[in-house]
């Protein structure tokens, strides 16, 4: 029979059930299961720093990408040039409103409130703090992940730029650069794992 | 490897939300983490049924979606209308044969691949089959991830709209295929979002720990 085993020592994969004793890895390095190959964990300690540094460079990116035009289209003389928000309100007038929600709601909100969740825990953690509420920011970071679109958003922009070359002059502007980067910096910020950030929030509860 | 350490068989449950382990020899049903205060089960409760009942909504409205045209392109007084389908043969037939494959990627392979998959997945797991458990966790986890992508046509239609409005010169207008495409990309990512991977190696279970599969319980 198995003896007891201290749970805080172990690690369960979130794909087929098996338990492991954890064991330290070095920078850079994974922890896979050996039954279904999914993965367990990663090096113990996120850089918070960072991620810090991460969360600040897309706040800034996301209010370039927001304030400056993303395409200018030129036909005839008559020109016109879209924002992400000119979109989302032209489309929410159109026939199709309900599809601007959809798209307000994983372009912009969710992008922004994950910006704004990351600074919000990771600033008092910097320091060395708990923030008030932590528990409640990090489920919501963690259930917003899957809605937050802005890489699709951005190779939609992509593709719009392309068609429209086929008929009119496109001009492609800030926004769309600005979103091409914010796209760069959050795919690697979503990349870090939260349950490291419960784990540190533990040691300073400690 | 000895295969014989699960987390079920030894009472223990690790929190969906941070990963922490807990003890759960008292075996409660509602457990909550106390780390983060989430509710913690030992499987997603009534993963398959949850997962078909959205899987097949998703079906469903596959078809209006690629019946029924995401755009009408106004030039000159003639106007076109537009499928998923014809967006892309249109763009392949322009040349831009690159874009095509794009967007014939996102919007027409992964939306029949998911819902295939996820079927397939569905079936296996509720056979309780042992065949190839490794690489149907391994598909699970692809289909986890590239779901979002297929919003790729309904951000496209959305700018298109929005910068082609030159009155009676040029115009793109959206038709409501995108509507019920759009539905058909929340509902698979519901459905493989609800679908318990665990529940893949459960097969030599006496008793089942979901409902039984026709979503029927008793009462």
């Amino acid at each position: 029979m198995h003896s007891r085993l201290n749970p805080a020592n172990l690690v369960i994969c979130e794909y087929c059930d098996a338990v492991y004793s954890r064991t330290p890895l070095k920078r850079r390095e994974k922890a896979h299961c050996l039954q279904c190959g999914g993965e367990l964990y990663r090096n113990a300690h996120v850089d918070i720093d960072v991620m810090l540094a991460l969360t600040i460079a897309s706040a800034i990116l996301f209010v370039i990408a927001n304030c400056y035009p993303i395409v200018e289209l030129n036909m005839s003389g008559l020109s016109n040039r879209a924002t992400l928000w000119d979109t989302l309100l032209f489309t929410l007038d159109s026939n199709v409103g309900v599809i601007a929600v959809f798209a307000a709601a994983s372009a912009f909100f969710f992008p922004l409130i994950q910006i704004l969740l990351f600074a919000y825990v990771l600033i008092p953690l910097r320091v060395g703090r708990k923030p008030r509420a932590f528990i409640g920011a990090m489920h919501a970071l963690r259930e917003m992940q899957p809605w937050s679109m802005v890489e699709v958003f951005m190779l939609g922009a992509v593709v719009s730029v392309i068609k429209l070359t086929a008929v009119a002059a496109v001009a492609p502007q800030i926004g769309l650069w600005g979103f091409a980067t914010l796209t760069l910096l959050l795919t690697v910020l979503s990349s870090f794992d939260l349950h490291e950030l419960w784990d540190q929030s533990e040691a300073l509860d400690a | 490897m000895n295969s014989s350490s699960r987390a079920r068989d030894l009472k223990l449950i690790s929190c969906h939300a941070c990963g922490l382990v807990l003890d759960n020899r008292e075996e409660l049903s509602h457990a909550r983490c106390t780390r983060c205060d989430e509710h913690v089960y030992t499987r997603k409760p009534n993963s398959l049924t949850r997962s078909w009942a959205y899987l097949i909504a998703a079906t469903i409205l596959y078809i209006p979606a690629n019946l029924l045209p995401i755009m009408l392109t106004t030039k000159m007084y003639n106007t076109l209308s537009s499928t998923i389908v014809s967006g892309v043969i249109d763009l392949w037939q322009d040349g831009a044969w690159d874009l095509a494959i794009i967007v014939f990627t996102a919007s027409v392979v992964v939306p029949i691949l998911k819902l295939g998959l996820m079927s397939f997945l569905l079936i296996s797991t509720q056979r309780r089959s042992t065949w190839r458990q490794r690489e149907r966790t391994k598909l699970y986890r692809i289909i986890e991830h590239i779901g979002h992508w297929s919003m790729l046509d309904v951000f496209v239609v959305a700018l298109l709209i929005t910068l082609v409005h030159f009155n009676k010169l040029a115009l793109v207008q959206a038709g409501p295929g995108i509507v019920a495409f759009a539905a058909v990309v929340v509902l698979t990512m519901l459905s493989s979002m609800s679908f318990d991977p665990r529940l893949i190696w459960d097969t030599d279970e006496p008793k089942p720990h979901t409902p039984p599969d026709n979503g029927q319980t008793n009462g």
